[in-house]
């Protein structure tokens, strides 16, 4: 691999990133589609292809696996990997701070605490929700709960008319330890059977794939991430501090005020859907910095390709390792994630 | 001391005004019924004692605060009544200390100066940024990241990112502002004259305004053309530099002792002061 010296880093050129990112992504989709509980192989898996594009459905099992059961399952984990990962770029920018990720402002634990209430209390409460919602219950408590508690981090945040950063980054600490006491409370409410149920939506899963859900899920990404790649200028001149990007004529608040939007409904409908995935939101922005630089032009669509692998790559051998049972995906992110992370450490920052 | 200097006739559109201006915040007043007229095509010293409020008049006049009672304009309007956006294109600030987030290089903390002008870039917008480097002598540091450089050397690229800001004159002429609090004080001897001497060109060559708070008073009588003296929250003078720091000033505004002297070499006739150290208390 080539890479530039560049005084004190070595980088990649922006080009190369995202062209590794989306290389990248093609790699474990493919890999994802062939490996599972049924194995398609790559001669299948074309001819597959071909008869979509010819729009002749072949009832083959294969053809029968992967479209309604892989495809689905892939691109939802395009769109959980790319929200994440995006949304962990635009937290680090705005909160000018590389440990900041989606989970600071309460997206994931009002999704988890809002779940384990439907999970432990939802038949108690409110026998009738499962009739009218469906399999759409939990789904659309957990996005509710996200965006809910999002807003009450937001709103503590205000002060005289400004949203603190600062206040924020602690409003949030404090909401997720409370969302957190909530959960343990639901958990010691529990039965056995909840309590598992809980534990394996904190651990994320994308086998809830449906057609229906993955559609809603990816439209909403596809947005969410289509708008933040506008924020890539704003949040380099936020690097300098509010303060400076303010004189420089950028609309601080504004921004701030997107950046958590975009995050709260991205990642809110994904992990509504998946259940936690732990890592990928703070991982896969410190892996693009480090091999392309700062630049949030290359770091926000780099973080959302390599999010989007690393979930990929994390739900295959999710599914292959123990088939036909499956391991929790927010167990594997870390595997998979974790040596990538610390590869590219090593490689790329000698210095250290 | 004259409280008010003279007001000079110049066009409005060439004057950064405080009129009346003071800041409170609960408990204490940071500013009181300010009132100074800074003109564009000269240098303003800020000079004062620590707390006296000099980095509250620069907060004022970026417009990061807002006075509790007066009036901030630039060219005649409002400074709040001028969109952000075409602000950033006329004025460009350097605070005190800036950090930086994340490891960005110097070329590109540079390029942040250009941000403004992204919808409408000059022709060549790698050149500006090139030649503002030059102009600070960051050039060889551009590959650099800047949270690794040195205090003066972060101080030269920051004003190397002001210059870009306001490179070239906007589009309806009007005057540019540069505004620099406590610009020489992380630099060395050569620099704070190098930087100094290169605002000094930019104000009369370009017709920039540039304020600068500044702390030692040799410079200021050497690069200002005014000045403005704080204490405790009041202008206690403003007006030509040499005509307002006279060593009675000095004496009672700083509590130290100054003898002129004549600057030798390139500045012969400018005066300059030697400082007794003041008396310690028992």
């Amino acid at each position: 691999m080539k890479i530039v010296q560049h005084g004190d880093h070595r980088r990649l050129p922006a080009a190369l990133v995202l062209g590794a990112g989306v290389l990248l992504l093609a790699l474990s989709f493919v890999a994802g589609s062939a490996r599972g509980a049924y194995a398609i192989s790559p001669l299948q898996l074309w001819n597959v292809l071909l008869d979509m594009l010819g729009g002749s459905a072949q009832p083959t099992p294969e053809h029968l696996v992967f479209m309604n059961i892989r495809l689905p399952r892939l691109l939802l984990g395009v769109a959980a990997g790319a929200a994440l990962g995006m949304s962990g770029a635009l937290m680090q920018g705005l909160f000018r701070n590389p440990l900041a990720d989606p989970g600071l402002i309460g997206v994931s634990s009002g999704a988890a605490l809002a779940a384990g209430m439907t999970i432990v209390l939802g038949s108690l409460w409110f026998p009738d929700m499962p009739r009218t919602l469906g399999s759409w219950t939990l789904v659309a408590a957990a996005f509710a709960g996200s965006l809910l508690v999002t807003m009450l981090v937001y709103v503590l945040s205000q002060q005289d008319g400004v949203t603190r950063v600062g206040m924020m980054l602690l409003a949030g600490v404090a909401i997720n330890a409370l969302a957190g006491a909530g959960l343990g409370y639901l958990t010691f409410l529990a039965t056995d059977e909840q309590l598992r149920n809980i534990q394996f939506w904190l651990l994320g899963s994308l086998g809830g794939a449906r057609w229906s859900a993955v559609a809603l899920v990816c439209s909403v990404v596809a947005v969410a991430v289509g708008a933040g790649l506008a924020l890539a200028k704003p949040l380099n001149a936020i690097a300098l501090g509010e303060a400076q990007a303010a004189l420089l004529g950028v609309p601080v608040e504004r921004i701030k005020r997107f950046a958590v939007l975009l995050t709260a409904l991205a990642v809110g409908a994904v992990t509504a859907t998946t259940g936690i995935i732990g890592f990928i939101g703070l991982v896969a922005p410190h892996c693009v910095r480090l091999v392309a630089g700062p630049d949030h032009r290359t770091v926000l669509p780099g973080s959302a390709l390599l999010g989007a692998a690393l979930v990929l790559a994390a739900d295959s051998v999710a599914r292959t390792m123990v088939k036909p049972a499956e391991l929790p995906l927010g167990v594997l992110t870390a595997f998979v994630g974790v040596p990538f992370f610390l590869l590219l450490l090593r490689h790329f920052r000698s210095r250290l | 001391m004259n409280a008010r200097n003279q007001t000079d006739f110049l066009p409005l559109a060439g004057m950064l005004e405080v009129a009346g201006a003071g800041v409170q915040v609960p408990g204490r007043s940071l500013l009181q019924a300010a009132s100074v007229q800074f003109i564009a095509g000269q240098v303003t010293a800020v000079l004062g004692p620590n707390g006296a409020g000099k980095s509250t008049l620069m907060s004022l006049l970026t417009g990061q605060r807002q006075s509790s009672h007066g009036h901030v304009r630039l060219a005649g309007k409002a400074l709040s009544a001028h969109a952000p956006d075409e602000l950033a294109r006329l004025r460009a600030c350097v605070a005190q200390e800036t950090q930086v987030a994340f490891e960005f290089t110097v070329r590109e903390v540079v390029e942040l100066g250009r941000y403004p002008h992204r919808r409408k870039p000059s022709l060549n917008e790698a050149d500006v940024v090139q030649q503002a480097m030059q102009a600070t002598a960051v050039e060889h540091l551009q590959h650099r990241v800047l949270n690794t450089l040195s205090g003066g050397e972060k101080a030269r690229v920051h004003l190397a990112r002001a210059l870009a800001q306001v490179w070239a004159p906007s589009q309806d002429q009007a005057a540019r502002w540069l505004l620099l609090d406590e610009p020489t004080a992380a630099l060395d001897l050569q620099h704070q004259h190098r930087m100094l001497q290169l605002v000094r060109a930019w104000a009369s060559a370009q017709g920039v305004g540039v304020v600068a708070v500044l702390h030692d008073l040799n410079l200021a009588l050497r690069y200002s053309d005014r000045c403005v003296v704080l204490r405790d929250g009041q202008v206690v003078g403003s007006g030509a530099t040499a005509d307002v720091l006279t060593p009675a000033c000095i004496q009672e505004v700083w509590g130290v002792v100054a003898h002129p002297v004549l600057a030798q070499g390139g500045a012969v006739g400018t005066r300059q002061y030697l400082f007794e150290a003041p008396v310690q208390a028992a």
